[in-house]
């Protein structure tokens, strides 16, 4: 054993040698991506990867950014900080000029961390923790948690939905309790009043009898699911068995609600949520994209598909404007786009107009859309 | 007896031996510039999984104790010693300072619920201490995850609901923020520390195994009644056993801790799961054969990232990779096997004939 071991080792330090002796060509434009590709989150960094090479593939067939074409790479960190840290050190062994990722939020702020030293641009599509782009070289292009938050009780109020509003919320998850946070402090404000707001967490995320129950003690009209699709399925599922019917209304996260498995869709009918994003839009860019990435993948793709889109004509927007090329360092094509990405403005899938701040956040309005007939239909 | 103890001796030089040259390859590759960004990054936390693999050696090895609760010994020592980093960011600037008390802090707070645990559980015979340290280690990192402690003029505030909840003056800052954890701690490991560390790792056990205490707790392994009919103090040593295996995943849990600037308390990197990753290298690394538990950390944490290049296919090549070891490890007929052609056997073989 120790014998093998001693060979391994020395395999392995094999390999390290030689890992280090690939070089850049100078001639095209390396972008990285970073994302969960496997376990728990692998939905949402599959959606990011396809529809980023989609997009990659789209504008090296239109000859490229300013004339040079564009290499995709994309790891895997399985929704883990540090196994992160190691994708993004891979992705600089091989050269990346720019960082599209990473997908989820707590791996994305131990990759900020490591980017900020390095001077490598980042910009996320979908990491939406306040600290992910807490630094000067990182963008993103989702709303961040807290946007989100006041945004939903702002829609709510402002369109009197219900006054009576009761909240399921992750309390161990980042993006459910920090939407949860800020949407509470909003609510007073819109005069809605939060009669129950229920938490569970990773492990217990199965059974949400007693989650209902109080939001139906309470009389709510509303329920608020700022969480992922999979649970908001169980839940409406559940809330279906006990024949509780409020009006559902949830973030970007309840996107794909539609395309979990054996789930009953009739239920999700009526189901309310905010997000930049509905793939059944009526404008020409949606239609081509969901067109295409449904030959390309053969699925309808999902609001963390349309964020990475966006990111990558993002980032070819801010290269066309900061006029760099291909053989520059990846800190002097950070400092570039620094400034390009505040002067850039996007028509995308996720908004129209969309311009970027110094601090790395985008302006553009959120969209509510309701499932009709086992579609999103625009509000 | 002499040549019994020249034996050990020998053993741990190699051990040590093996850590300091592979500290003085990574230099030279360094310093030569010859070594990846990713191997760069690995290093850390090769020498983290390392210390924690030596010192549930500790428990499961030396011991006899089974421990499915390693990881939340290492959450605790990660915790206190980042929360105890971010407090003291402004107070103690010098970051060697700083990091040097964060690890005793982190360290004592984890030998601290090992003694906590051990107390009432290593009273007992049986398979008790494997479950209650398989709920602690789960209980640990659901406590981590609805923690919130947040600072203002009037000191520290804490609340197990939400960050509103603190009820933080408006020039406070929420510093642990429950299922976000700790974010902005400063990057204090490095290679070096984690090296260092690792040798004091060793250093402990090693000497521990080999003192007057170290066959005492074998004894205690080897057989309990005749170990308590020689009067041996049963729980004083198995405590002891326990308390400095979980004060040593405390410094493992330190120099993870400020591995990353962000830590949080999921599943994958506190929970179960991590503890059995942990017995795995040492059961792979071999039960009480410390160096193996070295080497197997190292092998494991480095392989699914120089398997990164067959992408989906890594995680089935490594689970086949550990199926492979598990039975050239601990099959009879592998045993045989490498008993037959040993090298040491052969190289002997050949001495014979030359003599003959």
């Amino acid at each position: 054993m120790k014998k093998f071991m001693k060979f391994a080792s020395l395999a392995c330090a094999a390999t390290m040698l030689f890992s280090t002796t690939a070089f850049a060509e100078g001639e095209t434009f390396k972008i990285g991506g970073i994302g969960p590709i496997t376990g728990g989150a692998a939905v949402y960094g599959q959606a990011v990867m396809n529809a980023a090479q989609l997009a990659v593939d789209e504008i090296n067939a239109a000859g490229g950014i300013a004339g040079a074409q564009v290499e995709f790479n994309f790891q895997d960190d399985e929704h883990d900080a540090e196994k992160s840290v190691n994708a993004y050190n891979t992705l600089k062994d091989w050269d990346m000029q720019m960082l599209l990722g990473t997908v989820t939020s707590t791996p994305c702020i131990a990759v900020a961390a490591e980017a900020v030293n390095d001077n490598m641009f980042l910009l996320t599509p979908s990491g939406s923790a306040v600290e992910c782009v807490a630094n000067d070289n990182a963008f993103r292009v989702c709303f961040s948690d807290p946007n989100q938050g006041v945004a939903s009780a702002q829609y709510i109020g402002e369109n009197k939905i219900a006054t009576k509003v009761a909240v399921i919320y992750d309390s161990s998850d980042v993006y459910s309790s920090g939407i949860y946070e800020k949407f509470a402090a909003e609510a007073a404000n819109q005069g809605l009043e939060i009669v129950a707001a229920e938490a569970f967490t990773a492990d217990s995320k199965t059974d949400f009898s007693v989650q209902l129950q109080k939001a139906k003690d309470g009389g709510a009209e509303l329920v608020f699911l700022p969480i992922y699709y999979t649970e908001a399925s169980l839940i409406l599922t559940q809330a279906a068995g006990m024949d509780y019917a409020p009006i559902f209304f949830g973030c970007d996260g309840l996107d794909g609600l539609l395309a979990v498995e054996s789930f009953d869709t009739a239920l999700a009918e009526g189901v309310m949520l905010l997000t930049p994003f509905a793939a059944d839009a009526e404008d020409e860019l949606t239609q081509n994209f969901v067109a295409a990435y449904q030959e390309a993948y053969g699925e309808i793709p999902n609001q963390f598909a349309a964020d990475a889109y966006d990111g990558i004509y993002a980032i070819k927007a801010a290269v066309e404007q900061a006029g760099v090329t291909p053989d520059m360092s990846a800190s002097d094509i950070c400092d570039a786009l620094k400034v390009s990405m505040t002067e850039i403005t996007i028509d995308g899938l996720t908004g129209t107009g969309m311009t970027w701040t110094a601090d790395g956040e985008p302006n553009k309005a959120p969209k509510a859309v309701k499932i009709t007939d086992g579609k999103y239909a625009a509000m | 007896m002499k040549k019994k103890f020249d034996k050990t001796a020998k053993s741990n030089a190699i051990t040590y031996g093996m850590v300091i040259a592979f500290w003085v390859i990574i230099q030279i590759m360094i310093y030569t510039d010859n070594i990846s960004s990713l191997m760069k990054g690995l290093l850390v936390p090769v020498c983290a999984y390392a210390i924690l693999a030596v010192s549930l050696n500790l428990t499961v090895g030396i011991l006899g104790e089974l421990s499915l609760g390693h990881a939340g010994f290492m959450c605790v020592g990660a915790f206190a010693s980042a929360f105890f980093t971010i407090c003291m960011k402004d107070v103690i600037p010098v970051a060697g300072v700083r990091f040097t008390l964060a690890l005793l802090i982190g360290a004592a707070s984890a030998a601290v619920f090992g003694v906590l645990i051990g107390i009432p559980v290593l009273r007992l015979r049986g398979d008790y201490l494997a479950i209650v340290t398989l709920a602690f280690g789960e209980i640990i990192k659901n406590f981590m995850n609805i923690l919130f402690i947040g600072r203002d003029s009037q000191g520290l505030h804490f609340s197990t609901k939400d960050s509103v909840a603190l009820g933080l003056e408006p020039d406070g800052v929420v510093l642990l923020k429950g299922p976000q954890g700790i974010t902005g701690t400063s990057k204090d490991s490095t290679f070096t520390i984690g090296i260092i560390l690792l040798l004091i790792t060793l250093f402990i056990v090693l000497r521990l195994i080999q003192s007057r205490d170290g066959r005492a707790i074998k004894a205690i392994r080897d057989n309990r009644i005749a170990a308590e009919s020689i009067g041996i103090n049963i729980t004083k040593y198995k405590l002891m056993a326990f308390a400095i295996s979980a004060g040593l995943a405390g410094i493992g849990g330190v120099l993870y801790a400020h591995n990353l600037s962000t830590l949080t308390a999921t599943s994958k990197n506190f929970g179960y799961n991590m503890s059995i990753m942990i017995l795995v290298f040492v059961v792979l690394g071999g039960i009480g054969n410390i160096r193996g538990s070295v080497i197997a950390a190292a092998v494991l944490t480095v392989l699914p990232e120089l398997l990164r290049s067959l992408s989906d296919y890594r995680m089935l090549i490594y689970a086949i990779v550990l199926i492979v070891m598990m039975l050239f490890n601990w099959s009879p007929a592998a045993l045989e096997f490498r008993e037959r052609y040993s090298l040491k056997r052969l190289l002997h073989k050949n001495k014979a004939k030359e003599a003959a």
